[in-house]
């Protein structure tokens, strides 16, 4: 289970105005303002729920996804994932989760994927076994066994992605977060990969946590959303609680963004 | 333990394969070695007598730091760590139970160590058949063999241990890339990579071999070519234990106040 309660976070980002005057300035005097990334963020998820978690750009999911993953530490408020608080002892937490950033890449350049496997198994002390049988599993969902002996950099970006998933699972985690994990993929991968996260969810009752701008990500995994803007939840329920009088997912979330001027 | 040994085969399994890298790095330590000797020998057919050490033994020096340059130039620090501390791909590395200092000086070291096996051979190979007294004499004994072996280990060891505090530094800065500049040019210079400690000027040289960049290369290479031996190589052989446990303990704090300052800011 995971609690957020009032969680905040606030980034000093330095300022100046363009061109070498201000740039001069501000070699002796720099101007900082603060972000408000999160500003009081409280929620709550059961085990093996699967939660959109979705807002604008800049409106906190990285930040919210970094807090849960161990990586970053709020301002203030609590926050407790299956008992432990994710940044304090953050070796001994990483552990049990599974993280995927849609945008990074863990996979090692210039090797073949299993190699990078097999590092993950020792990292993660996997033992031999259950490593076996989660890579056989794996394979077998995404579809990986053509893809293995080849080197990250030789892949496309959507067989890629799927190795980046697959690598994110091979400790069997009970909580997994999926940062845009879908970003960039054409529509063969991408039903490819979200085929797999309902598997994995229905299956091993895999609690999920997934941000994405791609509604349709949306609409064909989750139940439940949490809709983030400006560092504050601004909806938590379902798609269609703003789905109403729009022809599509798409035009309902663009008009609760601009109702709500984000 | 076991995860940084992976680490450590990983990285090492990955550097063999850089087979046409190697084979340039060989040419070009073969056209620099020769360089390199050719310009000492003009300057002792001047007067041999002004220099510190033996024609011979600078050639035998010359030649076993071209053979082992990857184990020892500063320049030679991974790309790939720079990169993940700033365009943040380290997320990844800070979602695994595993400790970046230890993960990255495993992953250095087997860098270091699979380029040099690579390029250490021919090159000790044709500079053993090459005439005296240009080519590479065997040591003294067998004991200055063993000595050098030991004393080559400890120095990698503080080589990766100084670089590993250029990555750590970089944790604080937007750019690593002056840190690094005047850390590489700095050791460069100090190491005894240029021109071998001895050459330099009595008080200064007194000086330079307390620093912890007489602690890489300048041991080894001269108790192989015979310079340093008895009282002077015992203390050079404790300098090196204490900058290698020293620099080890400086990098392991910046590790812990960098993993609080990046949990602060974000990754």
């Amino acid at each position: 289970m995971i609690t957020m309660q009032h969680v905040r976070k606030t980034y000093k980002v330095s300022k100046r105005d363009a061109g070498f005057t201000s740039a001069f300035k501000a070699l002796f005097h720099k101007e900082y303002e603060y972000i408000h990334a999160l500003d009081d963020v409280s929620f709550t998820i059961n085990d093996g729920e699967m939660v959109g978690y979705i807002g604008p750009n800049g409106a906190g999911k990285s930040s919210t996804i970094k807090i849960l993953s161990g990586i970053l530490t709020p301002d203030t408020g609590t926050c407790l994932v299956n008992g432990l608080i994710p940044w304090k002892n953050r070796i001994e937490y990483v552990k049990n989760i599974g993280v995927v950033f849609g945008q990074r890449t863990q996979l090692w350049w210039d090797v073949p994927i299993l190699d990078s496997f097999e590092l993950l198994k020792e990292i993660y002390r996997i033992d031999h076994l259950a490593y076996r049988r989660n890579l056989e599993q794996l394979s077998d969902m995404l579809h990986l066994s053509d893809l293995l002996k080849t080197p990250a950099r030789q892949l496309s970006l959507g067989q890629r992605m799927r190795c980046e998933i697959a690598a994110s699972l091979l400790h069997g985690p009970q909580l997994l977060f999926l940062d845009e994990p879908t970003i960039g993929l054409d529509a063969v991968s991408k039903l490819a990969v979200r085929d797999f996260i309902l598997q994995l969810n229905s299956e091993k009752k895999t609690t999920v946590i997934l941000t994405t701008h791609d509604m349709q990500d949306i609409e064909a995994l989750t139940n439940r959303i949490i809709l983030i803007g400006k560092g504050a939840i601004l909806l938590d329920g379902s798609l269609e609680e703003i789905k109403s009088g729009f022809n599509s997912a798409e035009e309902a979330l663009a008009g609760f963004y601009r109702s709500h001027n984000l | 333990m076991r995860k940084y040994i992976a680490f450590f085969r990983l990285r090492f399994s990955m550097g063999l394969q850089y087979r046409t890298a190697a084979l340039a790095g060989i040419l070009t330590q073969f056209v620099w070695a020769g360089m390199e000797i050719l310009m000492f020998r003009a300057f002792y057919r001047t007067d041999a007598s002004s220099f510190p050490m033996t024609f011979q033994a600078t050639c035998a020096y010359v030649w076993m730091q071209q053979a082992f340059l990857t184990l020892f130039m500063a320049w030679m620090m991974e790309n790939e760590i720079f990169d993940s501390i700033v365009n943040g791909n380290i997320s990844y590395e800070l979602c695994r139970p595993i400790n970046i200092y230890n993960m990255w000086f495993s992953r250095s070291l087997a860098n270091r160590l699979s380029k040099a096996v690579l390029r250490c051979m021919p090159i000790l190979l044709v500079a053993a058949l090459l005439p005296a007294p240009y080519g590479l004499m065997l040591p003294a004994n067998p004991q200055a063999f063993l000595l050098f072996l030991l004393t080559l280990f400890i120095g990698v060891g503080v080589t990766v241990a100084f670089c590993m505090l250029v990555y750590m530094l970089s944790f604080f800065t937007i750019s690593p890339a002056g840190i690094r500049m005047v850390a590489v040019s700095v050791v460069e210079f100090l190491s005894g990579a240029t021109i071998p400690l001895p050459f330099f000027p009595e008080k200064i040289r007194a000086f330079l071999e307390l620093l912890p960049f007489a602690s890489m290369q300048n041991v080894p290479l001269r108790i192989y070519s015979g310079d340093l031996s008895g009282n002077a190589m015992g203390r050079a052989l404790f300098l090196q234990f204490f900058w290698l446990f020293a620099l080890i303990g400086i990098g392991r704090l910046l590790d812990f106040i960098a993993m609080k300052k990046i949990t602060i800011q974000g990754g």
